[in-house]
């Protein structure tokens, strides 16, 4: 049986506002499905219900064949759902270095060890150290995180959930306020992980360039509601992303609207 | 720097200093003589590793507890009251530690497990509490601990000040079971804070910094933080209840001032921050420079009153009486918080008095 994510009839209310509204999906291996809707419209709140920082208050999700629904944010990491931030999310005072050897370390399911100083774990260190050299990093290894660049901090970020080595990818905005010659480093990353047929993206997105040169698939989400699903061009050109987008109501959008 | 654990004191002037401290409390039994010096010694040692052990807790995981006295207590009073109750024994002494380590490290775990799932602000109330309630089990239940009056006892006949191991006639000064004891508690809490020190520079201890740092990025890397924290908190507990039992032995008693009292629990808080949260070396420069001002400031001041008086100051002999010595150890404190807001360690190792950029090597 291959890879799956799924979640039924997702649900999350926040007193009487419904932020994500019965999200019923699928996401499989090899495909990388972009997440695209106007602010507001549930995405970042979508991934933090398949993370597992938010609880559903209604559906469920399957990852695995497994119902991990109920299971904890680090439950669900350690099986195998990494999760790159929106909001830069990273541990300030420690250096470059240590935030990945952290996320290396919890990869390697060192959790407790006490007795060993990190000095003599090389393995772990030559492989973080390989990690940030990936994303251009290498060179700020020695800096405290909170003294890099909003760029660079975004490329931490993506940096601490390719250490995790997960089964699934999800991105939130990882362009997201950086500088244009920086964009490409991360877009790269992106597409050397899809050459990898095993692994599921995930890629929350504004800008639709990128979109339309990434991604596989698209789901529209508007109000919490998933309105669309399809391949790019399709899912572009359609009514409901056209009036979800630009505030418009096309003519042809009353037969199409779900 | 295996023995370091690859964290070295990064400061030339630290390392110095360090030295220092450490080659004069090894050589104190020899070096100065006299009680007091030999108990202010005893002092700094015990505390030092006590004040690394709440550095652990407060520098690394960034959880504060009231609780630290309560650990400390535990060990001493275990000791004290199988001393007392068993006879000057080594089997006494066997059954002090195997019952108050345990008992100190299942506390601490019931805390922890209790308590460090949610906001830390709970933690610090629970530990508050508890805290309190142990302290008013310890006065009532005088029976077994003696109230208020505490309990005296005899350590075993290797340890007492009249057994002579080394006479004088041989090297020149006399070695006796009194400075055997010493160098018991010179060693152990020696080894405590390497021991910590390995610990904090672990990948466990990177965890700790990390759940300081961003607790819910901890989370969504895989940890299960609040494991963590007990972990820490039984580990702290440990060294402070060890550093209990080596109090009690070194005073010959324990009682609710000198290992309960709350005013123990601020002087830990002050010696953590003065030497510097987070390095664990603070905690030896914190108690030596605490305790030395404890004990010395007041004749230092006598010194200084009588010389300012003969000279024909105004003001100053009386600014300067040995009676102000409080006044005088809280403006050294308020100073130091001022000028070293990162600790003394902080500061030597960041010249610059800039944000430390956390430790890497």
């Amino acid at each position: 049986m291959t890879l799956t994510l799924e979640t039924r009839d997702l649900t999350i209310r926040f007193g009487g506002h419904v932020a994500v509204n019965s999200v019923t999906c699928t996401f499989r291996p090899g495909e990388l499905t972009a997440i695209v809707g106007p602010n507001g419209a549930g995405k970042t709140t979508y991934f933090n219900l398949i993370s597992g920082q938010l609880r559903a208050s209604n559906g469920s999700i399957l990852f695995d064949g497994t119902d991990i629904t109920q299971h904890s944010a680090p439950m669900r990491t350690r099986a195998g759902l990494g999760r790159a931030f929106q909001l830069t999310n990273l541990f300030p005072n420690l250096t470059v270095e240590e935030n990945v050897r952290l996320a290396v370390q919890a990869a390697n399911g060192t959790h407790y060890d006490m007795l060993r100083p990190w000095m003599v774990r090389r393995e772990l260190i030559a492989h973080a150290d390989a990690i940030l050299d990936q994303v251009a990093l290498g060179s700020r290894r020695g800096v405290a995180a909170t003294a890099l660049s909003h760029g660079d901090q975004r490329k931490l970020e993506v940096a601490l959930m390719i250490a995790l080595e997960p089964k699934v990818f999800m991105f939130d905005e990882p362009t997201a306020g950086m500088s244009i010659d920086e964009v490409p480093v991360v877009l790269n990353l992106i597409a050397q992980l899809k050459q990898d047929r095993s692994k599921i993206i995930l890629l929350v997105e504004h800008k639709m360039d990128v979109v339309r040169s990434l991604a596989d698939r698209i789901i529209v989400l508007h109000n919490g509601q998933l309105v669309a699903d399809g391949p790019p061009a399709e899912v572009i050109a359609s009514p409901i992303v056209q009036e979800a987008y630009l505030g418009v109501a096309p003519k042809t959008a009353a037969g199409s609207a779900a | 720097m295996m023995i370091l654990s690859g964290d070295p004191p990064r400061s030339r002037i630290l390392t110095l200093v360090l030295v220092v401290i450490i080659l004069a409390l090894a050589a104190t039994p020899f070096l100065f003589p006299g009680a007091k010096a030999l108990n202010v010694a005893a002092k700094i040692c015990v505390f030092a590793a006590l004040v690394a052990s709440y550095d652990l807790l407060l520098g690394y995981t960034g959880s504060v507890s009231f609780a630290h006295t309560m650990f400390y207590g535990i060990g001493s009073y275990a000791i004290a009251i199988a001393l007392y109750g068993m006879g000057p024994n080594w089997a006494a002494v066997a059954t002090g530690i195997v019952v108050g380590l345990p008992l100190a490290a299942l506390l601490a775990l019931a805390i922890g497990l209790f308590s460090l799932r949610v906001a830390a602000i709970f933690f610090a109330m629970i530990t508050l509490a508890v805290a309190s309630a142990f302290q008013v089990l310890a006065s009532q239940l005088s029976w077994l601990t003696g109230g208020e009056d505490g309990r005296s006892f005899q350590l075993p006949q290797l340890l007492r000040p009249g057994t002579v191991l080394i006479p004088k006639s041989l090297v020149g000064f006399e070695v006796n079971g009194r400075i055997l004891t010493y160098y018991l508690v010179f060693a152990i809490s020696a080894l405590m804070i390497l021991a910590l020190l390995r610990v904090v520079n672990s990948p466990f201890g990177r965890v700790l910094q990390a759940i300081r740092e961003n607790r819910f990025r901890a989370e969504a890397l895989g940890f299960r933080t609040v494991f963590h924290l007990t972990y820490a908190n039984c580990i702290a507990a440990l060294v402070a209840a060890s550093a209990g039992i080596l109090n009690a032995l070194w005073l010959r008693y324990a009682g609710p001032d000198t290992s309960l009292s709350f005013s123990i629990m601020l002087d830990i808080l002050l010696m953590v921050v003065i030497g510097g949260m987070g390095t664990i070396y603070g905690a030896i420069i914190g108690a030596t420079i605490f305790i030395l001002a404890q004990n010395y400031l007041q004749s230092l001041m006598g010194v200084a009153s009588t010389a300012a008086s003969e000279a024909g100051l105004p003001l100053l002999p009386g600014l300067l009486h040995p009676d102000r010595w409080l006044l005088w150890l809280g403006l050294l404190f308020i100073a130091s918080v001022y000028f070293f807001p990162t600790g003394v360690v902080g500061r030597l190792r960041n010249p610059a008095g800039g944000k430390s950029a956390g430790s890497s090597h």
